[in-house]
């Protein structure tokens, strides 16, 4: 009997997914063979900004297996625009955003010319046999330079400068003005940081694969946003949408970065419309990193004002953000979404966030894991460290004496947002004695005083960031062109097993498993009796997809909705069924009984009666099956607080992390071992950004971090063994309480490794170190000598082999 | 990964294999574990006509005891030099680098004559073969010859190989008993030298009878520290002995001279104590 079964929700179950996807045996798009399918290879611009005066593909054409090489004349005609969801001004300047380029090339490895093959190595071989001629034209790599308006991207647009979007506590009427807390202040602090560019480098690489057949467009791809794609494809192509089929089916990893409606999609759509036969297109890794969105791209000019006795009054961000040189489908959106989180869990009086948005010859920036909130949370937490440095307080006293106490929940930020509940005092007590916080200052006195070549750092990060995207009233006040519902449907098969439909679309997070456990619980059936669909929009017709750290406080919570409507229909029916009153009906464990009385029904001999539909009450239909759809009224807020040390080499520069604890609040957890998962992941990625990756060009345009060798991801073997616990301050914004885990390890671990690494240097007179904090900029900033920039010898490589040029 | 098109052969002896080669011309290419040219042709940057997998010769692989020396088949991988008892005992320096080479599923594939051959200056078996004084033994439509490592590096991945030879062995003297670290520095677990630097010494009666260093990717080939070596040798096996000497590996003061000499001394200090 399910009558003792242990809760679902709160348990650490290994993940149902996990089989399938770590052995490959399953639906990645590549995987797909459809019977005379074609293979479609890309030819990318090797250059940065030119025009292109003259194609020939007369001798790849002519190659074996080529049935046709298509360039951008092809398309100028129906290609449209890529879209952008999200124009944060009335006069943000947009410049058309061809899939493929037609006259003009504006990045390096923007798409010039198709080859269309009987297999994918024909279509690569041909792909070398393509003659184009390029006429360069100035490259704007640097974002003050590309403000300047010497040399323009987009010279219709008759300037670099996209937007500028505002944010004024005094405005708003949420603050007071922050120039006048600067110009009253005793203290002000005015420091520059720059938010490296960085790549999502998913696993999977992005594959899509469309048919024709049966006069439906079905388009397969590896994609975060299969409901967002179909309706943005529907209104590029103009193929209507009740045409289009799109299947995200299991998808390896996205971080973001297939949050995208992507030139390669539109154009195998195009493409296989054109010959009627379906096509696949598959990516490498280098094509991955040379093409597809990147992320950060940030500097932060931050000034802050504060009293002697360390009370901050007025922060003022003034941010230049890259867009490269196309908005795509949130490009522009990005930097706004951290201008909510520049002021934290502190309680500044005045606030003031400006963002200039800037065109340059680079891949277009779009969402990365955290987008927006890991910078903001980069910028205050140096900021805190800056403030106690400056004033000589103890940089977790600095922060207690200005975070949102416990007490004061709920709290209105000068930021505009009400922040639900939380509680920092708690976060920071646990990370503080996980850490051994005392004795690590202790060992670090001692270190600095004997001299020590390896000297030791101690990092903090308190943090909090938003989730649950999005309240759709918010949306449209910022200007997004979408809203941020979701939807779950529940369908009771007459067997009493349950189909899921959820309108999130996971990519590795471990979705089946969750909502398994939530609707096992919620109807008391077996976890293993429980399927989920999701990612498919013949399905599941409607959902906003997954990013934002959204799916369970929105789809979850749909979820909950549609079980809450399924119970109720049951209850009636099983009312009807025992002859009884509805209110004198309980349920429990799967069980439904009249109270006082032996008398029951399981909810699968109700789902049944639902079913065979004999006996039903006056007007009630046939079936048990269930939708709801769920818009919060509130972001969620994660926090929580992150002690980092390191071992600094002050001979090498090398850069060890010895501890690292993460004492995250992110509400009621629904499977502690997935919440596990998410922290570590995400604290590989946010280290990552301290210490390994780098998106860099040479001073022609041309990525020269295109392979895995170049762009140092790091490995378990990089990290350290995480110590993490938990605090828990339910979410009141949703019933399951749950306010995301998705992207917090990641805003919050960079600025910890970076504080604790200037923590173990300061008193060797380092200030600043550029990220990521290689070994050479260690050395060279203990050295006294400027950064090295791009001739960084440590910046990785595939051994001596440049991936770009051949071997040097 | 979607290379350029070529043929595929296999010859099942070394007469066969470097006929083949001779057969099939200057573009073709002999492929042993495949971890450094795979990632080639996958970029594209070669394009051979003719890979001749050399993976059946069995002949090249193992290590074999030669009195004085041993000899290292080309084609024994990474990871049964690792764990061969000939290496631990008589050349401790090459199982300690060769533990540092990328990671466990390379080190099932690439082998020791493919990183010699391939002679990526930043490739971790080099200085250490050259610091060694090993011999490369070689086979050629005109037959057998030996190349001693000082001439078999001839630059950035260019060896003294013609483009028809074949390395079959190479034959390292006896260090037995020497002390012996590899002190590398790299940044991710699978990426390659910054800088490394092999040291292998010999101690007697506390003081430095021999000592034999090599430098990992500060030049177009292998470097051998030679005045570091020559430093030591005499000195008694002390702290001070060893940071005189290391000062030696370069004369520098960009950041590659400087871990030169950092990690010259971490290495020799870790010698003398192993
Ligand atoms: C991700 C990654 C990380 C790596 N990290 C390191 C590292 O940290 N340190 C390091 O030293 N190496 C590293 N390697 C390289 C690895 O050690 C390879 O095994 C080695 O470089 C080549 O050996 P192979 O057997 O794979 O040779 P192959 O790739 O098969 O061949 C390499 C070249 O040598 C030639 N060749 C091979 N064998 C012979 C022979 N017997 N006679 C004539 N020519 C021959 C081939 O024609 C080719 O030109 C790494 C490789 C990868 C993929």
């Amino acid at each position: 009997m399910t009558a003792t079964a242990e809760p679902e929700i709160g348990k650490a179950r290994l993940r149902k997914e996990d089989a399938r996807l770590i052995t490959g045996q399953t639906t990645w798009t590549d995987n797909l063979q459809l019977h005379g399918m074609l293979h479609m290879a890309v030819l990318r611009s090797p250059v940065a900004h030119a025009r292109i005066t003259g194609i020939d593909v007369s001798r790849a054409t002519s190659m074996p297996g080529v049935a046709v090489v298509l360039t951008g004349e092809d398309f100028a005609a129906e290609q449209g625009s890529l879209p952008c969801a999200w124009p944060i001004t009335e006069d943000m300047k947009s410049p058309p955003a061809p899939a493929m380029a037609v006259a003009q090339v504006n990045f390096a490895g923007e798409a010039v010319a198709l080859v269309i093959a009987d297999s994918a190595y024909h279509a690569a071989d041909a792909l070398e046999a393509i003659d184009i001629d390029y006429d360069e034209l100035p490259v704007v790599l640097d974002m003050e330079e590309a403000l300047r308006d010497n040399d323009l991207v987009h010279p219709d647009l008759g300037t670099n400068k996209c937007a500028t979007w505002i944010f004024d506590s005094a405005e708003a009427g949420v603050g007071t003005n922050v120039e006048d807390e600067i110009a009253s202040a005793e203290v002000v602090i005015e420091r520059t940081f720059k938010q490296q560019r960085l790549i999502p480098a998913f696993m999977e690489p992005r594959s899509v694969v469309v048919d024709t057949t049966a006069g439906m467009f079905t388009v397969w791809s590896a994609t975060q946003i299969p409901h967002i794609l179909r309706w943005m494809l529907s209104a590029v192509t103009g193929i209507s949408e009740h045409k289009l089929r799109v299947i995200a089916p299991d998808v390896g990893g996205g971080f973001g970065g297939k949050l995208q409606v992507t030139p390669e999609e539109l154009l195998c759509l195009l493409v296989a419309r054109r010959m009627g036969r379906p096509v696949k297109w598959t990516e490498s890794r280098t094509e991955s990193m040379l093409s597809a969105h990147h992320g950060r791209d940030q500097v932060q000019k931050i000034t802050l004002s504060a009293r002697r006795d360390g009370t901050v009054t007025g922060l003022k961000v003034e941010l230049l953000a890259d867009m490269g040189a196309y908005l795509r489908l949130v490009t522009p959106g990005v930097p706004i979404l951290g201008a909510f989180m520049f002021n934290s869990i502190y309680k500044f009086a005045a606030y003031r966030f400006v963002c200039t948005n800037v065109f340059t010859n680079k891949v277009p920036t779009d969402a990365y894991r955290g987008a927006g909130r890991p910078e903001a949370t980069f910028a205050i937490e140096r900021m805190m460290d800056e403030l106690a440095v400056e004033l000589g307080v103890e940089p977790m006293k600095i922060r207690e004496m200005n975070w949102i106490r416990h007490e004061e929940f709920p709290f209105d930020t000068v930021a505009g947002l009400t922040y639900d509940s939380g509680n920092y005092e708690a976060a920071t007590a646990r990370a503080m004695e996980l850490f051994g916080y005392e004795e690590m200052r202790e060992e670090q006195a001692r270190r600095r005083s004997s001299g020590d070549v390896v000297q030791l750092g101690i990092g903090i990060s308190t943090y909090t960031e938003m989730c649950g995207l999005a309240p759709s009233r918010v949306l449209g006040a910022l200007r997004y062109a979408a809203g941020g519902w979701e939807t779950a449907s529940i369908r009771m098969l007459p067997t009493g097993k349950v189909e899921v439909i959820t309108g999130t679309s996971p990519h590795g997070q471990g979705h089946e498993t969750v909502w398994s456990q939530i609707v096992a619980d919620k109807l008391g059936v077996p976890f293993d009796d429980v399927e989920v669909l999701h990612g498919d929009t013949a399905t599941s017709h409607k959902g906003m997809d997954s990013y934002g750290s959204r799916s369970l406080a929105v789809g979850g919570t749909a979820l909950v909705y549609a079980a809450d409507k399924v119970l109720a229909k049951a209850r009636t029916l099983a009312a009807h069924m025992m002859e009884c009153d509805e209110v004198d009906v309980e349920f429990a464990s799967g069980s439904f009984s009249v109270r006082g009385t032996s008398t029951v029904r399981s909810l699968g001999d109700v789902v049944l009666a639902a079913h065979v539909a004999h006996d039903l009450p006056e007007g009630m239909e046939p079936g048990m099956d269930a939708d709801a759809t769920f818009d919060p009224d509130n972001f969620s807020f994660p926090h929580g607080t992150h002690l980092c040390a390191t071992e600094v080499d002050t001979e090498t520069g090398m850069v060890r992390i010895s501890r690292y604890v993460a004492v995250d609040d992110v509400g009621t957890v629904m499977n502690p071992l997935i919440v596990d998962g998410q922290v570590h992941g995400g604290l590989a990625q946010g280290i990552a950004q301290a210490l390994y990756e780098e998106a860099t060009h040479d001073e022609m345009g041309t990525l020269t971090s295109a392979t895995l060798a170049d762009y140092l991801v790091p490995c378990a073997a990089d990290l350290p063994a995480f110590l993490t616990d938990r605090t828990t301050t339910p979410a009141t914004s949703n019933p399951l309480g749950a306010k995301g885990v998705g992207e917090a390890g990641t805003i919050a671990s960079t600025p910890a490794v970076v504080n604790s690494v200037l923590d173990a240097l300061r008193h060797l007179g380092v200030r600043d170190i550029e990220m990521p904090m290689s070994p050479e900029r260690v050395w060279t900033a203990l050295q006294g000598r400027p950064d090295p920039g791009s001739g960084d010898v440590t910046a990785g490589g595939l051994g001596s082999i440049d991936a770009q040029g051949g071997q040097s | 990964m979607i290379p350029a098109e070529f043929k595929y052969m296999f010859p099942s002896t070394v007469d066969e294999a470097v006929r083949m080669l001779a057969e099939e011309g200057e573009d073709a290419k002999v492929i042993a574990g495949g971890q450094s040219l795979v990632p080639v042709l996958r970029m594209r940057l070669a394009a051979p006509t003719a890979l001749i997998d050399i993976g059946g010769l069995t002949e090249l692989t193992g290590v074999r005891d030669d009195g004085d020396s041993l000899l290292i088949g080309a084609m024994t991988t990474h990871y049964e030099v690792q764990r061969d008892h000939l290496v631990q005992d008589h050349a401790l320096l090459l199982r300690l680098v060769t533990d540092t080479i990328a990671d466990p599923q390379i080190r099932h594939r690439g082998t020791f004559g493919g990183s010699l051959c391939h002679a990526d200056p930043a490739g971790d078996l080099l200085a250490p073969v050259l610091a060694l004084d090993a011999v490369m033994i070689i086979a050629g439509p005109s037959g057998r010859r030996e190349v001693p490592a000082a001439e078999f590096f001839v630059d950035y991945f260019t060896t003294a190989l013609a483009p028809d030879e074949i390395l079959l062995d190479v034959r390292v003297p006896k260090y037995t008993g020497w002390g012996a670290h590899y002190e590398k520095l790299n940044r991710v677990a699978q990426a390659w030298s910054i800088v490394a630097v092999a040291a292998a010494v010999q101690v007697r009666d506390g003081a430095i009878s021999a000592a034999r260093v090599g430098l990992t990717n500060v030049g177009s080939g292998p470097l051998r520290a030679t005045e570091v070596e020559a430093a030591l040798v005499g000195q008694q096996a002390s702290a001070e002995a060893i940071s005189e000497a290391a000062l030696r590996a370069s004369s520098g003061d960009g950041y590659k001279d400087n871990l030169a000499r950092v990690l010259t001394g971490r290495a020799l200090t870790a010698a003398v104590a192993g």
